[in-house]
């Protein structure tokens, strides 16, 4: 479990963090999320002690992380997947991690198999390696102490598809069994894969959290939905009729209502619908607006 | 591992000398650490081997301890430079965040880099020893006759000197944390300074009697010797405190309190 309390960071007279709480789970994937610059990465710094905090403190499973014997063992970190030797390979990186934290030269295997890295490619030097290969390194790093709790900066950051659907395989699986994932990014796609938990932060202060479901309520009170049906001018009618707003996009209907309403009036009106499902747009939405006033580009 | 508090009972701290031997493995496993090492282990040989052709050529006479002299002067030359990369590359590459998360107590870590730097040190050392031993050798097989003036003060010395010339790259470059930095201070002090200390002593007499407590080279040269007065002692000391002790120590402070990047 991790615990932030208050957490407060200063640089001169900019405030990164502001007074930052909230409590990652063990049992659960917790994501991070916030536009570039929103004070990420500086709260995960100072999660592992690399950054002293201005107020507040951050505990881990009720420790500060400096407190932590052989912390690698406990706890798993992945703040920057580049900031490795560029001259060293990919073996020999885990091997000095497995060597500092007491560990038998099979588990550099071990790891190396989970994130799919061949022998060949563990051969290589890291400058010859592409984002999604030092990802994937860094989080064999992350997971080589056989922690309880991780720590992950950005570790979809690089990786494709099928990476990015591994990953969400392996921490899932991973919090199944227990552990606690902390995993920070700023595309919100990523996150809504992967976390059961999310907390957003803006400008260094934390503008939401919850799970995906209570941050949609929260935010909008009622959902939308993209209908297309046979005939949806007839749908439309029908819709409007119930008193529900509906817009026209693509070739069907934007609706403010559950996807259960919507087929409700389809089935009563012997309407055939031919898609219907809920707006994926609307977290991104809500995304956008709980940051808007931080967002580095102004919005349309 | 379902708890919400980690049990920390069963998990001893990261022990010294697994650290130690973690930063030595650090030391020769890029290309760069390896070729340091590898080029002063050259350079001595190749000092030692062309000192053996001169003498010999010219039926000069020459003695043990002066190929260890020759190996002395280059390496107080080259030891500072590993001294300084083995503490500037965790910054110049920013594998310190990997070091530093892995073992927060950071004064562990410069410890066993300190220590690397030693021990590598006491390597070159021995290097040094075994290819002038050779080069003696091979000068009483080609002039039939072989001196081996090296008595163990001198042997002590030598040992000293080259760890202090270590550690003096070692503390500038834990003041600086950045490679060329070190470096170009370290030359400067190592060549520039001592002309510098020498003008200021003709030209102004209370220099003249100020120097010897801030000249750190000069100041070694009581070591060769073995035999120096209790003031000149002091004088070490004090200089050393001077150009070891206060980088050493405000560059370690710097590192503790750094948020590492």
């Amino acid at each position: 479990m991790i615990t932030v309390e208050g957490l407060t960071r200063k640089y001169g007279s900019f405030t990164a963090v502001d007074d930052v709480s909230f409590v990652c789970q063990p049992g659960r994937v917790t994501g991070f999320l916030g536009p570039n610059g929103a004070g990420k990465t500086t709260t995960m710094r100072v999660m592992v002690g690399l950054t002293p905090p201005t107020a507040g403190r951050v505990t881990i499973g009720g420790h500060l992380y400096n407190d932590i014997p052989n912390p690698g063992r406990h706890v798993g970190v992945l703040l920057d997947a580049s900031a490795q030797h560029a001259g060293r390979t990919g073996r020999e990186i885990l091997e000095l991690g497995a060597r500092t934290m007491g560990l038998p030269a099979e588990r550099i295997d071990e790891m190396l198999e989970l994130v799919s890295l061949t022998p060949a490619e563990a051969k290589r030097r890291l400058r010859n390696y592409s984002l999604g290969m030092k990802q994937r390194l860094g989080i064999a790093h992350a997971l080589l102490g056989d922690p309880s709790v991780l720590i992950l900066d950005e570790p979809a950051n690089g990786l494709d598809p099928a990476g990015i659907r591994w990953m969400r395989g392996l921490l899932k699986g991973y919090a199944e069994r227990g552990g606690t994932v902390l995993l920070s990014s700023h595309l919100l796609n990523e996150v809504e894969l992967i976390a059961d938990e999310m907390i957003l932060i803006g400008h260094g202060r934390i503008v939401a959290q919850g799970d995906k479901k209570s941050l949609l309520a929260g935010a909008h009170g009622t959902a939308s939905t993209f209908v297309t049906a046979l005939d949806n001018e007839a749908l439309a009618t029908a819709l409007r009729t119930r008193g529900l707003t509906v817009a026209s996009a693509g070739d069907g209907l934007r609706v403010e209502a559950e996807p259960v309403e919507i087929g409700r009036t389809a089935a009563e009106n012997a309407i055939v619908l031919t898609d219907l499902r809920a707006a994926e747009g609307a977290l991104e939405d809500l995304f956008l607006e709980l940051t808007s006033e931080t967002q580095r580009e102004v919005l349309a | 591992m379902t708890a919400a508090t980690l049990d920390l009972s069963g998990t001893p701290a990261t022990p010294f000398h697994r650290l130690v031997r973690v930063e030595l493995r650090k030391s020769y496993d890029t290309r760069a650490g390896f070729w340091l090492l590898a080029v002063i282990g050259l350079l001595v040989l190749a000092a030692e081997v062309i000192v053996l052709a001169v003498v010999t050529t010219q039926d000069e006479a020459i003695a043990f301890g002066d190929f260890i002299g020759t190996a002395a002067f280059l390496t107080s030359f080259l030891l500072p430079v590993l001294g300084i990369m083995v503490l500037t590359s965790e910054w110049s590459q920013r594998t310190a965040m990997v070091t530093f998360a892995l073992e927060p107590r950071r004064p562990l870590v410069i410890g066993a880099k300190a220590l690397v730097g030693v021990l590598l040190t006491l390597a070159t050392v021995a290097v040094s020893i075994v290819i002038g031993l050779v080069c003696n050798l091979l000068y009483g097989l080609i002039e039939g006759h072989v001196d081996w003036t090296f008595g163990w003060s001198d042997f002590a010395a030598f040992l000293i000197t080259q760890v202090l010339a270590m550690l003096g790259g070692f503390a500038l470059a834990a003041l600086f944390l950045n490679t060329p930095a070190a470096i170009v201070v370290f030359f400067v002090y190592k060549w520039v300074l001592p002309g510098l200390f020498a003008l200021g002593a003709a030209l102004m007499g209370w220099f003249e009697a100020l120097r010897p407590w801030i000249d750190f080279q000069s100041a070694q040269e009581v070591i060769w010797n073995m035999s120096g007065t209790g003031t000149e002692w002091a004088q070490l000391v004090v200089s050393g405190i001077i150009w070891l002790g206060l980088p050493l120590g405000f560059g370690t402070w710097r590192v503790l309190r750094a948020e590492v990047k």
